[in-house]
């Protein structure tokens, strides 16, 4: 869902690459509607990139398959590697600029140095 | 110096490990808050029955991230302070949280929330706190990719505390120049303490919601009055004592307290024999 799109000349700054140091599990009621919701608003070889590289891959399909709104176990796979896998310890790294921003205690860092904007 | 903290330091030195522990502890302060987000979230017109994700622009410890969960919906947040998102962390709210500066813009894909609040932060972003720092472009930045990063005929809401006129004109202005359509509700506007100013934006049509009207406004005005003329009438000596010691007592004993018993002695002169 980031981007580091507010550095100077970077034009699409998307897909963020995870490093994911310290993956945590948490545990959030299952909401189907907002997921089945969020579904159209994510970019999925996107999520699937960001999936591999926290390690949550799993049986995720490559490609989104029709109907997804009423496959439960799908959009339960998604809610988990949503909303569930939290990535405590790392760094996201723009794919454009190389810049990294670090990820301390769950919290990614996204200043940027006024140079940069 | 002024009280306001926008002109004692920056926001990311302000609120910094203590001033973001005595934030969260003050209660009025949450309760303020909390109420802010609660009229945020009317403003926001999200619909009923779904949760939704949300943007929390300067979220601070949480507080506001609170009310939304409770409301049922998703949040994302957003802060220059990681001491307040460190107090965030410790109190286990249930948003996401990331740490940035709205005025460098909003880094997310387009079109990826139903709306956004923001709680007593945008006035921060008027104030310019290095040689780089120009608030009008800062302002227009963040509104600019505040506009598409959120879904079309979503809501933002800003509640802030500006200073003067000019803040609000900024502020008002940069948000109608990156596309938004809305304008300012005020609550409560006859009132020193309880007067809040939201900024509604709009990315689709929609009309303008209106800003509350404290009801008993006139009657306070007017109990104010009654009162000043009473106690004028007292210190002339109008009233005679005992009237005035009577409706002292009867008052004391709506409060409940411990009131001796009237009789033919209330309110008369000692005679000099003591």
């Amino acid at each position: 869902m980031l981007t580091s799109k507010g550095i100077k000349n970077v034009k699409e700054g998307f897909p963020l690459k995870i490093q994911a140091d310290e993956v945590k599990n948490v545990d959030i009621d299952f909401d189907q509607d907002f997921i089945s919701k969020m579904v159209p608003k994510l970019d999925w070889n996107a999520l699937i990139f960001a999936a591999q590289c926290v390690g949550h891959k799993e049986d995720l399909p490559d490609t989104l398959p029709e109907g997804y709104e009423n496959d439960e176990d799908l959009l339960r796979k998604l809610h988990h590697i949503l909303l569930e896998v939290e990535v405590i310890n790392g760094c996201l790294e723009c794919p454009e600029t190389q810049r990294k921003f670090p990820i301390s205690n769950g919290i990614p860092n996204m200043l940027l140095n006024e140079d940069e904007v | 110096m002024s009280k306001r903290p926008e002109h004692q330091a920056p926001p990311e030195v302000y609120y910094g490990v203590d001033e973001a522990r005595k934030y969260t502890q003050n209660s009025r302060i949450i309760e303020v808050q909390e109420k802010c987000t609660e009229r945020a979230l009317e403003l926001l017109t999200l619909p009923d029955d779904q949760s939704c994700l949300l943007l929390d622009l300067g979220c601070g410890s949480g507080l506001s991230g609170e009310a939304i969960t409770d409301q049922g919906h998703m949040w994302v947040g957003m802060d220059i302070s990681s001491s307040m998102l460190d107090v965030a962390m410790d109190r286990e709210v249930e948003g996401d949280m990331l740490l940035a500066d709205i005025g460098n813009g909003v880094p997310f894909r387009p079109a990826m929330f139903d709306g956004a609040i923001s709680i007593s932060a945008v006035q921060w972003l008027c104030y310019s706190d290095s040689a780089a720092h120009k608030p009008a472009k800062r302002l227009y930045r963040l509104f600019m990719t505040l506009f598409a990063s959120l879904a079309r005929g979503s809501r933002a809401v800003f509640q802030f505390y500006p200073e003067n006129d000019a803040q609000v004109e900024l502020i008002v202005s940069q948000a109608m120049r990156a596309g938004f359509t809305g304008g300012l509700v005020v609550d409560y506007p006859n009132s020193t303490r309880a007067k809040k100013i939201y900024l509604v934006l709009m990315t689709g049509g929609g009309t303008l919601p209106r800003g509350l009207q404290d009801q008993n406004e006139s009657g306070s005005l007017q109990a104010q009055y009654q009162r000043r003329e009473r106690m004028k009438q007292i210190r002339s000596g109008k009233v005679p004592k005992r009237a005035w010691i009577m409706h002292k007592k009867e008052r004391r004993r709506k409060q409940g307290k411990e009131v001796r018993r009237d009789s033919k002695f209330t309110g008369r002169k000692r005679s000099g024999r003591f």
